[in-house]
């Protein structure tokens, strides 16, 4: 907020800006267009349609903005390498979202403007979240992200599940923000700005004036941030709200609240580090090796209680939904790893770690929403009971299409050859065991618990391709338990299992050109 | 030629869209175009790859196509890329045109199937796997075609799971070339470990002055050992005859004319590694004539036809291993090609008989007197058990011939004398095999079965396949010369001695022939005298053959052997360790860890009790953690902000 | 007159903001679960001016603005979910909210 008052907005400040317009403006012409629109949930129709235009449109302006990568808009904006993956990446996870939403909210009586709406403005929140180059529009992101959420988590209104799931994700979550809010002051009490560039230029001054401050200010930042990503022991809230929520709106809730936050993470704890985050300036070494060396160890000890906590509780779980919402505090876990191997390395393996970082970001979105989309497909109608893992039972039989990319989501959240999540963890603990004994010990760590992992997810895929439903109770009901494979549906599924699969066999593309772009950032600051 | 991996594309797209819309969307019609379609597209791309390669001059009719780099992390590089040069071309050619043929006979043979589209999507996908593995311009690549072509075998021989007999089938092949393949994968980290690459131009190039005779030995011998699981041959030859459970075309495609002769193809390939070992080159050509022989006296005796067919196979691989261990790479490859055409024709014309009887009956005991029902298959499937035997001017006498004259004039004249009788013992066999099926007197229920001919989309690859048998012998006439497969081959195979600097010979060309010849004969005529002319042999001479009959019908008891050696000991180490070992230690141990994990599951998951109260309280304590340690990490901090600004 | 020194401001906002997670961590009812949090966000407010203060920058006041936007944004949604929850269970007492577990 220290840049002079200048309010020309030039032509590169729109352009730095035309996704986040773009999805903003599709925003309320989608609750503009509920008005109207007849109430009946079968008539929104074109909202669903609106809402992937408006997806689709941004996807195009971010990939096609002329905007220069540099900081736009009064030093609040990031356009580089980072924030256009990253973009893209959360375009790709609301798109998938609203796919697997159409059917089902529908079908459940929830289908109202508000609801689309509100999706894309919460995207709007993850997008901020990956632009800001400053801790007040991080924190502005964070609520845009927060706030639609708290209102989608409890979109069954007269459900007590979801209402429960309403409350506790918006105390905690506001709780939270709290604290995040109270690092940023300490930051900017600490150096006198909350512009991430000029924060690392000032840290060694701040460091050898006020390290009090600026150590409760980053311990703040991470718990904080710690909390949206769902890290242990931040992740208390997660099975409760990924429960009790409308599973359409779980689903986005996994993926894009987590993108945000590592998003969030690559920026504050890198903001000026690698050349990737924030800015590139000749200080930000400092930024490196003073603090790096502090919350590395940090990080990394929250790694290993994340993967451990999430895989060994996902392993006892029997409701879907709750086991996926485990396996995704887990995922966290491998996330996080990729954060110490940022910080652990030198600049060169940290552009590796950085690009292991958004990959696996990429590729879990994808699983993530595709595993969430098997739920959708099996969870009855106006029925507050989630489906477990035997409700799977009998997918295979009558939909063997489904059930395969639902075996292929599991495999690959469980790290097999030959699907993206494969590669997505070889390329995070290659980036960790580069990084030094730190990440060579978290690497093992990693390879330990995804061991387990592959027990649970294999159990769910063989409920869902091999399994019959039970004959012997209420042999009616049980056989003809219905699933709701709506076109969308199919749709939104296809396309993540062909990604899935393509980046799978295909790896390098994405994270050689990832590795290029941000190794060259590296060289350009790394210069006297 | 820079589109040649169209050829791989289209069996590709031909197995994805038969397996994944064959069943739902797809009409058998449309299944029954795309199936043989694709193959007969890919032979349109191999066509058209050959002919370019033609244009160029010999010395350049080497294209290497980098397709993209699959992966290259650290010190590995797997690029995917495709090695264009005569020898691929050859095998492109024999294994896209037999195969097309072959998909075109399914479309008649397996007509009635209802599982239709999954053969032919299994077919295709076979298909694209040995194109993977011929085109392959690394030992990696080449790996991956090789267990996807076993794959795609195993899945063919057990194509009708549900009998209990091919599902047995089907593992054991599985099995015992995975036998082989262990020695192939040491062989292939040996190579990675020596050259730091699985390409093979740099791996050529470097191996005469990398490789220490011993590490060329070893590095080629275990190569050859995944040739001796793939190409059947002695000691790993039991899998080949029970394949014949899968349907007759698969048998005629995969475990005749193309997959089991990759094992030749990857001695070919690899020449130059084999060139630097003279005792590996000893054992190939060893292991080859002992199994061309052993396989054949098999074959001698064997009821069964599509049996017989199978020995015959492993009797014909062996020539080939023979003619790549003494050298003479383009005389095997020739055998290879022809032996494609011929055996691929005796399949399918022993299909046609099944057909013709029902579908399933394979006991030559119980046909006979067949020529006047089937004509055309009669017809066909004698000038295959001809070619076979080697009669000229068929393609087998010619291909054959060349072997044995090679093996002679390069100086192995033991190998020679073996292949010889060998070759009388293939003119019994094969002629044996014809006048049990076609001639004499009908010993098939003649009530309940009326033998008819086949539909005409089965009977026109047969007179193709017996077309090329007929001529194909024009490809390399050794007597006057003429060997146009020989010098297209010439770029890849140059290391071959030249006719002219041999040493003088002890009997001259003619003379090899005519000894050939007399072979064939008296192989052809002793079938002729047993079962056309009923002769009888004195009954002495019956007592004495007894007992040799009984050896041979029981195939030397290879498999009771391997039973008592392997399976036998094998079982009751595996009821040792299931009993006290497994159920004691390991299943105790696995267990423990399951329980364990289940247990330390059940207790974290009470972190969730439900309570927002715990839940805040978890945060507070997670964030209590996070800053003491950075203070704890921050040694002499100090508390600061009164300094702040001033 | 002397000026009461920056650090008091500091101090009293380090003071308000514990009370307010205080508050967070031992009340019941959802309602001053709520209103403690906006004392933990004024809290900070507290402290941005302060800083802004020390510093002599314009920055830190404005972020105020943004917060107070914020916390009416979170004040809207948050009341329209305990209400929403008083409506079908009649009680707002966080400790009946323990349906989802484990």
């Amino acid at each position: 907020m220290s840049v002079a008052l200048e309010f020309a907005l030039t032509a590169e400040d729109l352009w730095a800006m035309a996704p986040l317009l773009v999805v903003t403006g599709f925003a309320l012409f989608v609750l503009i267009l509920d008005l109207f629109l007849r109430p009946e949930p079968e008539r929104k129709g074109p909202l669903v349609w609106a809402s992937l235009v408006g997806v689709g449109a941004a996807l195009v302006a971010n990939a096609v903005a002329p905007a220069p990568s540099g900081t736009w808009v009064q030093g609040m904006l990031r356009v580089d390498l980072v924030s256009k993956f990253l973009n893209t990446v959360f375009l790709l996870g609301a798109g998938l979202a609203v796919l697997l939403s159409a059917g089902y909210v529908e079908r459940q009586g929830i289908a109202r403007g508000e609801y689309y709406c509100l999706l894309l403005f919460s995207t709007v929140g993850a997008m901020l979240m990956g632009m800001s180059a400053d801790l007040v529009l991080l924190f502005l992101g964070l609520e845009t992200l927060s706030i639609p959420l708290y209102i989608l988590a409890t979109f069954f209104k007269r459900r007590p599940a979801s209402q429960e799931a309403g409350l506790k994700y918006f105390l905690l979550g506001a709780f939270s923000s709290a604290l995040f809010l109270y690092g940023i002051a300490l930051v900017y009490g600490a150096t006198g700005t909350t512009q991430l560039a000029e924060v690392g230029a000032r840290l060694p001054e701040a460091l050898g004036r006020a390290p009090g401050l600026v150590y409760a200010g980053l311990g703040l930042l991470i718990v904080g941030l710690g909390f949206k990503a769902a890290a242990v022991p931040f992740h208390t809230w997660a099975p409760d709200v990924y429960e009790g929520a409308p599973t359409s709106v779980t689903a986005f809730m996994a993926v894009a609240a987590k993108a945000a936050a590592f998003a969030a993470f690559l920026r504050v704890l890198l903001g000026a580090g690698t050349g990737t985050g924030a800015v590139p300036s000749a200080s930000a070494s400092a930024w490196l090796s003073e603090l790096a060396t502090a919350w590395a160890p940090l990080i990394a000890l929250l790694a290993v209680l994340t993967m451990v906590l999430g895989n060994v509780v996902a392993v006892v779980q029997l409701n879907l939904k709750r086991l996926l919402a485990y396996s995704s505090i887990a995922h966290a876990g491998y996330l996080l790893i990729a954060l110490v191997a940022m910080g652990a390395g030198t600049p060169a393996t940290a552009a590796d770690a950085t690009a292991a970082l958004l990959f696996y970001l990429l590729v879990y979105t994808l699983m993530t929403l595709g595993a969430f989309g098997a739920v959708v497909v099996a969870e009855g109608e106006g029925r507050s009971e989630n489906p477990s893992l035997s409700d799977l039972a009998g997918l295979g039989a009558r939909h063997p299409w489904l059930a395969g990319m639902l075996a292929l989501f599991l495999v690959s959240l469980a790290g097999l050859p030959p699907t993206a999540g494969f590669f997505a963890k070889f390329y995070v603990f290659k980036a960790a065991i580069e990084s030094g004994p730190l990440g060579l010990a978290l690497a093992i760590v990693g390879v330990l618990t995804s061991v387990i992992s592959v027990y649970y997810y294999l159990r769910v895929a063989y409920y869902a391709v091999v399994a019959r439903p039970a004959a012997d109770a209420d042999a009616d009901a049980s056989a003809e338990r219905p699933f709701y494979a709506s076109g969308t549906v199919w749709v939104g599924l296809g396309v993540a299992a062909l990604l899935v699969l393509a980046l799978g066999l295909y790896p390098t593309w994405v994270v050689e050109s990832l590795v290029q772009g941000l190794s060259a950032a590296t060289a350009a600051w790394a210069l006297p | 030629m820079e589109l040649a991996w169209l050829g791989l594309l289209f069996p590709l797209l031909g197995a994805l869209l038969n397996g994944l819309l064959g069943r739902s969307v797809l009409s058998k019609r449309a299944v029954s175009g795309i199936g043989p379609g694709a193959v007969g597209l890919a032979f349109g791309v191999a066509v058209w790859v050959w002919l370019d390669l033609l244009k160029r001059p010999p010395e350049e009719r080497s294209v290497t196509l980098k397709l993209f780099d699959w992966i290259a992390v650290g010190g590995l590089d797997a690029p995917v890329s495709l090695l264009i040069d005569p020898l691929s071309v050859v095998m492109m050619l024999v294994v896209t045109g037999v195969g097309f043929l072959i998909h075109v006979y399914s479309v008649g043979y397996m007509g009635h199937d209802p599982d239709y589209p999954r053969y032919f999507a299994w077919l295709n996908l076979f298909t694209f796997s040995m194109l993977l593995l011929v085109m392959a311009d690394n030992f990696l690549l080449l790996f991956v075609g090789w267990e996807l072509v076993g794959l795609c075998s195993y899945l063919l021989i057990g194509f009708w799971f549900t009998r209990p007999s091919a599902a047995a089938a089907a593992k054991k092949a599985f099995i015992t070339t995975r036998v082989g393949d262990f020695g192939f994968m040491v062989g292939l980290l040996l190579i990675f470990a020596t050259f730091g690459t699985f390409s093979y131009g740099p791996i050529f190039e470097q191996a005469p002055q990398v490789l220490s005779p011993g590490l060329a030995t070893a590095i080629t011998l275990l190569l050859f050992a995944g040739a001796v699981g793939k190409s059947a041959q002695i000691p790993l030859h039991v899998w080949l005859p029970d394949a014949m459970e899968g349907p007759t075309p698969v048998s005629a495609l995969i475990h005749a004319a193309t997959m089991v002769t990759a094992g030749v193809y990857l001695v070919a390939r690899a020449h130059v590694l084999y060139e630097l070992a003279p005792v590996s080159m000893a054992v190939v050509a060893a292991v080859g004539v002992v199994t061309a022989f052993f396989a054949a006296t098999i074959a001698l005796v064997n009821p069964d036809i599509k049996r017989v067919l199978a020995y015959s196979t492993i009797s014909q691989l062996g020539y080939m291993f023979l003619a790549a261990g003494v050298g003479a790479y383009a005389a095997g490859l020739f055998h290879l090609t022809s032996h494609a055409f011929m055996k691929a024709l005796l399949f399918l014309a022993a299909g046609s008989v099944m057909h013709a009887l029902g579908g399933e009956e394979t006991d030559m005991r119980r046909m006979g007197g067949l020529n006047r029902h089937l004509p055309t298959t009669w017809k066909v499937f004698l000038i295959g058990a001809l070619a076979m035997s080697g009669v000229p001017p068929l393609v087998g006498f010619f291909s054959k011939e060349l072997i044995l004259e090679e093996a002679f004039v390069l100086g192995h004249a033991g190998f020679w004398l073996l292949g010889l009788i060998t070759a009388g013992l293939t003119a019994f066999y094969m002629l044996r095999a014809h006048f049990l099926t076609f001639h004499g007197a009908p010993r098939y229920d003649a009530k309940s079965v009326h033998p008819h001919e086949s539909p005409p989309v089965m009977l026109w690859p047969l007179r193709a396949l017996a077309a090329l048998t007929v001529v194909g012998g024009a490809l390399w006439l050794s007597i006057v010369d003429f060997a146009p497969f020989e010098r297209f081959l010439e770029p890849v195979f140059r290391a071959e001695p030249a006719m002219e600097a041999r040493p003088a010979l002890a009997l001259g060309k003619g003379a090899l022939i005519a000894l050939s010849l007399g072979a064939a004969a008296a192989g052809i005529g002793l079938a002729w005298l047993l079962y056309i002319k009923g002769w009888r042999p004195a009954a002495g001479l019956r007592r004495l053959g007894r007992p040799l009959y009984a050896l041979l019908d029981n195939k030397y008891y290879v498999d009771e052997l391997y039973y008592a050696l392997f399976v036998a000991p094998g079982r009751a180490l595996a009821e040792l360790l299931s009993g006290p070992v497994d159920r004691g230690l390991l299943d105790g141990l696995v267990n423990g860890v399951g329980r364990l994990v289940d247990r330390v599951g059940g207790a974290l998951r009470r972190v969730e009790s439900g309570y927002i109260r715990a839940y805040l309280d978890w945060v507070l304590v997670g964030t209590l953690i996070v800053l003491v340690l950075l203070y704890v990490y921050a040694w002499g901090w100090s508390w600061g902000w009164g300094g702040g600004g001033r | 007159m002397s000026a009461v020194p920056p650090d008091a401001y500091l101090v009293l906002s380090a003071v308000l903001f514990s009370v307010g997670a205080l508050g967070v961590l031992l009340r019941r009812n959802a309602l001053i679960l709520f209103m403690s949090i906006e004392l933990m966000l004024n809290a900070v407010n507290l402290a941005f001016v302060a800083f802004a203060r020390v510093w002599g920058d314009l920055g830190g006041q404005v972020i105020v603005f943004f917060v107070l936007v914020v916390a009416a944004a979170e004040v809207v949604v948050g009341l329209a979910i305990i209400v929403n929850i008083f409506r079908t269970r009649e009680t707002v007492d966080i400790d009946d909210v323990d349906l989802l577990r484990g």
